[in-house]
């Protein structure tokens, strides 16, 4: 049972940095192009999404006919939370984040292995940032 | 400036779904990499270990067999890399989630907190990028 999560947990890995990969969102520049609306505009990050919300969409469906996860007690659903300042003001600071550097964290970490200190550097950054919200007293 | 690949960006997004519905239905784990990372410390995070690596790793076997892999650093200078990655890393963790979990697995589930989070995060990047590029000095 571990080690079948584990060769799952992998699995899923290999498959999200080989999407990244094959869609070109490893590259910040190209995701800074979709941001970029008023510049020369890439819109393949929408194609991403395109492609990627159905697939995601047909496991939850399928989810849903199961009684759990194969190797599972439960899906873990995510706690049903309004939308709340929390939430908005997380999603605000990461999308500045974003917007700065063209990284979200998939391509940040799948990009590591180019060698370049500019990607080591960002990632160590978010992992600091990470650590600084766990640290954080009061939230 | 990057070209409009619309085949490829597609076919890499049908992956990123698959990893997303495979998690789900195995391990019943939403696809968030911000979560992921976050959760590596906890006990029991042997699976999350394995997604990074094979994450990582991937890329890595992509370039060693030959294949073309578009990783160049980003474009930007050391301190603002700096500020941007505290403010992903931060950010993420406050708000429960990234272009992943928000953006692909919480719009698959059309989890309202989700559809607001990623257009926030869309608009906001979007804001900064006009803001470099198009707006004072240029």
């Amino acid at each position: 049972m571990k080690a079948c999560r584990i060769l799952a947990g992998f699995l899923a890995g290999c498959l999200f940095g080989a999407g990244l990969v094959v869609s070109h969102m490893i590259d910040p520049l190209k995701v800074l192009g979709f941001l970029d609306i008023a510049g020369d505009w890439d819109p393949s990050l929408a194609f991403v999404m395109a492609g990627a919300i159905p697939a995601a969409a047909i496991g939850v469906a399928l989810g849903h006919r199961a009684r759990h996860p194969l190797y599972a007690p439960a899906f873990a659903q995510p706690p049903r939370q309004p939308v709340n300042a929390r939430l908005l003001t997380g999603a605000a600071l990461f999308g500045a984040g974003w917007g700065l550097a063209g990284y979200c964290p998939g391509p940040a970490l799948a990009a590591l292995g180019n060698g370049a200190p500019g990607t080591a550097i960002f990632v160590a950054a978010m992992l600091a940032g990470m650590a600084a919200f766990r640290w954080m007293p009061a939230r | 400036m990057t070209n409009f690949t619309p085949i490829s960006a597609a076919i890499g997004g049908i992956l990123i779904g698959l990893s997303t519905a495979w998690l789900w239905l195995t391990l019943g784990r939403v696809a968030g990499i911000s979560g992921i990372l976050g959760g590596i410390t906890r006990t029991a995070a042997g699976w999350r270990l394995a997604f990074l690596a094979g994450l990582i790793g991937t890329p890595v076997v992509f370039a060693l067999a030959g294949g073309t892999v578009a990783w160049r650093a980003p474009d930007t200078s050391w301190p603002i890399l700096i500020a941007a990655g505290l403010l992903v890393g931060f950010g993420t963790r406050l708000g429960s989630g990234c272009t992943s979990g928000h953006g692909v697995c919480g719009l698959a589930r059309l989890s309202p907190r989700s559809i607001a989070a990623t257009l926030t995060f869309m608009l906001t990047a979007a804001l900064v990028v006009f803001m470099i590029r198009h707006g004072i000095g240029h």
